[in-house]
């Protein structure tokens, strides 16, 4: 494959991202289609715990919230994964077995990406190893924001390798890039290194997912569809809490990619508190009242 | 995760241009504007010396809903005498009460209309799209704030008239004779009255046959806020009625929003007259896409520029001028954009293109697709569906185009954009130039110098940079060449109502 020139910027114009994003926040989404977005947003979510206290006791509590969301609902969907770090990744893919949903692990010394190489691809491959069947790696910032993009490819291609069978998400970590074509700029070198998804942020920096960002990147892969016919998936991670704003995201990958992309293995939510907000405004559209926040399980 | 091949095979592209597909697995569900609570009359009479009071000759004209050809009320038709009388209402009020009140109170009853009808927002947006079919997401975010914001600017000029124009003692001229469009009814009714009534002029304004209804419910709301009478009168009809207001030898001012061919009537009546005249008039305007543009904005730009209001825009930017570099890009792009975008209900918040204004225009716009065609230009039309009733039209491409085609010299005045491309920048603001036209035209690159450069060159009232059909009520705004006559908005449209 041809490799565009990573130094030749793209130019995107700020104010018209957030125009478009403006626009797309005005569709109005009402009954079934609000019911069938709220399931389909359900099952694209990466059920996430990422914190330095996590056990396996926390991680098995999360495993099984993320095979049955809600007792009460009939025919809901199971989120498509859980996601963890690699120490915990043995301990969900067992909790796991059988129902279908992927486990994700970060790796690569998430969230910072700061150790040398061969370290990150040992974490790569240990997580591999115990089971991962998508890792989650974090770019080297530091590198790309010095210019060094030959170096950012051959990192990402280098875990690529590692990952094996596994799928791999490439972080770019939206918030330490400060420009839409810096995010354009990573976005091309993770999908031309062989990236199979590429995600916004960690979740470990503000600020994190962005829709104006999600959409630079939608473009991205869009782009890179027209180019080679290869679909890239997106995740957009940290910061996405309510079901308005997974609404809110879905319309912007039917209007910028469209209906290709509207399922778990093009898309996906990075997040944790999204699950139970979600799940709220299904039984509020299925009853017509608000259930108290007790009645859904905080795993 | 299933691989790449089976998912491709999964899905259907839209269209056999497009390899994206926008149609299938999620749909979004009707969401309907409610509309009830904007009581429409049968009938409404002229409103004259701040009454509504019956034609002369009784005669009234049918207003439908374009989208649903429905009838939705009836106006009353104005002829020699109502706007004989409509005239003498308005100098009677200028030599009157509205000359005597101070410059302050002036600008406070323009303050009050301004805040009424923010008040009442949502009711004229839903009657806006009613009466003449453009989308509720455009009357609603568009058209009633950008109504407001003309009133409440123009409000703040009203005492102080002495500061915009330093050395001078400005002095209206009297009575202005106002006629409008039907594109964007209630803001050319802003346009026209706010600098008109805060320089000190009484007005009468006739809005266009198909779309009156708003001008009239903006009648009523006069007489709530107890505006002087006489200070704004409201007459309906159709050019017959224009003319008797132009012809009008008590008029001492014309000013006119609409057809290059009736602007230049206008203008021929009023030669040899000492009446004042600002006219607004057609356009074709051009975009220049460079091949360092920011390509999916620029695309998304194109899209406000021609199928906003459906294209019944006089500043539409209806000629695509594309770089060579980055032309097959931009095509593609923007076929794929065409796909996304809602045909239909006006009232249906997820609307993006509604009804075409009138019958007439509908079979304007079909008129101009066989045109295109027989010229040899190839078509490219959205897949969308669209209601078997009301005046619908897709959105429309016109490729394989040239300056020597008259779709792409004449206003279409609807969805449809003609696509040419160049090489140069000489070559394309040669191209933009080449038209009778000259109101806008849009640039776009990343590079500013480039924006300054092009944009000095072309001969256009409007240049937009990066973005197309943005409106402010600071900013003059008229044409060159065909396109007009002075400028209305800003300090500029102030001094198109003072006396030189």
């Amino acid at each position: 494959m041809k490799y565009p020139d990573f130094n030749q910027t793209i130019p995107i114009d700020e104010v018209g991202v957030e125009e478009r994003v403006s626009r797309l926040n005005k569709r109005s989404i009402k009954k079934d289609s609000k019911i069938q977005a709220l399931k389909m947003a359900l099952s694209m979510i990466d059920h996430t715990t990422l914190e330095g206290s996590d056990s396996p006791g926390k991680v098995i509590q999360l495993c099984k919230k993320a095979r049955q969301p809600h007792p009460a609902i009939p025919d809901l969907p199971t989120v498509a994964a859980v996601c963890v770090y690699p120490r915990m990744v043995s301990v969900a893919k067992k909790e796991l077995k059988g129902s279908g949903i992927h486990v994700a692990s970060v790796a690569t010394a998430f969230p910072s990406g700061q150790a040398p190489l061969s370290q990150r691809l040992e974490d790569t491959k240990f997580a591999v190893e115990e089971g991962a069947d998508e890792i989650d790696m974090v770019i080297s910032r530091g590198a790309f924001l010095n210019g060094e993009f030959q170096l950012v490819f051959d990192e990402i291609a280098a875990v690529k390798e590692a990952c094996g069978d596994a799928h791999l998400k490439v972080i770019l970590e939206t918030g330490e890039l400060h420009t839409f074509e810096n995010v354009r700029k990573a976005s091309d070198i993770a999908m031309h290194a062989g990236a199979d998804f590429i995600k916004t942020s960690t979740g470990k920096v503000s600020p994190a997912a962005t829709q104006p960002v999600t959409l630079v990147m939608l473009e991205a892969i869009r782009d890179f569809y027209y180019d080679t016919g290869k679909m890239i998936g997106m995740k957009p991670a940290g910061g996405i809490r309510t079901a308005k704003q997974a609404i809110q995201y879905l319309v912007i990958v039917k209007e910028t990619l469209g209906a290709a992309w509207l399922n778990k293995d093009y898309f996906r939510f990075g997040a944790s508190s999204l699950t139970n907000d979600l799940l709220m405004q299904i039984v509020k559209q299925q009853t017509g009242h608000y259930q108290s926040l007790d009645y859904f399980s905080n795993d | 995760m299933s691989n790449t091949e089976t998912k491709e095979a999964a899905y259907k592209p839209t269209s056999p241009n497009s390899k994206l597909d926008f149609a299938s697995v999620w749909e979004y569900a009707p969401a309907p504007q409610d509309s009830k609570f904007a009581e429409v009359k049968e009938q409404y009479d002229l409103f004259i010396g701040g009454k509504f009071v019956k034609p002369s000759k009784g005669r009234y004209f049918k207003s439908t809903n374009p989208a649903t050809e429905e009838v939705i009320t009836e106006f009353a038709e104005a002829t020699q005498k109502d706007v004989d009388k409509a005239v003498k209402a308005a100098r009677k009020a200028f030599e009157g009460e509205w000359s005597r009140i101070s410059a302050k109170e002036r600008g406070k009853y323009l303050y009050r209309i301004a805040r009424m009808l923010q008040e009442r927002a949502r009711e004229f947006a839903v009657l806006e799209s009613m009466d003449g079919g453009k989308p509720i997401r455009e009357s609603r975010d568009v058209d009633i704030p950008l109504v407001a914001a003309y009133f409440f600017y123009y409000a703040g000029w009203a005492d102080k008239l002495e500061y915009a124009f330093p050395g001078k003692k400005p002095e209206p001229y009297g009575v202005c004779g106002q006629i409008i469009p039907w594109n964007f009814p209630l803001l050319m009714l802003a346009w026209k009255i706010a600098p008109a009534l805060a320089t000190g002029n009484t007005v009468v304004l006739k809005p266009a046959e198909t779309t009156s209804l708003t001008a009239l419910k903006f009648a009523e709301l006069v007489k709530d806020c107890g505006l002087p009478d006489g200070v704004i009168n409201i007459v309906t009809g159709a050019g017959q009625t224009g003319s008797e207001i132009v012809n009008h030898k008590d008029v001492d001012k014309v000013a006119f929003t609409g057809s290059t061919n009736v602007g230049k009537i206008i203008q021929k009546s009023l030669a040899g007259t000492d009446k004042k005249y600002t006219l607004e008039l057609g356009g074709k305007g051009a975009m220049l896409i460079f091949e360092d543009a920011p390509i999916d904005q620029a695309v998304e730009g194109i899209i406000n520029a021609i199928y906003f209001n459906q294209g019944h825009v006089c500043c539409a930017g209806s000629r695509l001028l594309v770089q060579e570099g980055v032309a097959d890009k931009v095509i593609q792009k923007l076929k794929d954009r065409l796909e996304t975008l809602i045909v239909g209900d006006p009232l249906d918040k997820n609307t993006d293109i509604g009804a075409i204004n009138s019958k007439e225009q509908f079979e304007t716009v079909n008129k101009y697709l066989e045109l295109g065609v027989e010229e040899g230009a190839e078509v490219y039309q959205s897949k969308c569906n669209i209601p078997d009733n009301g005046y619908f039209i897709r959105p429309t491409l016109f490729t394989n185009v040239s300056q020597s085609n008259r779709v792409v010299q004449e206003e279409i005045f609807g969805p449809v954009l003609t696509v040419q491309t160049f090489r140069t920048a000489d070559e394309g603001i040669e191209k933009a130039n080449n038209t009778p036209y000259g109101l806008a035209n849009g640039v776009w690159t990343d590079k500013g110098s480039k924006i300054f450069k092009v944009g000095s060159k072309m001969r256009s009232g409007v240049i937009w940079a990066n973005t197309y059909n943005k409106f402010d009520p600071t900013s003059p705004f008229g044409g060159y060449k065909e396109s007009g006559v002075g400028r209305e908005g800003g300090m500029h449209g102030l001094a198109a109502y003072i006396k030189n």
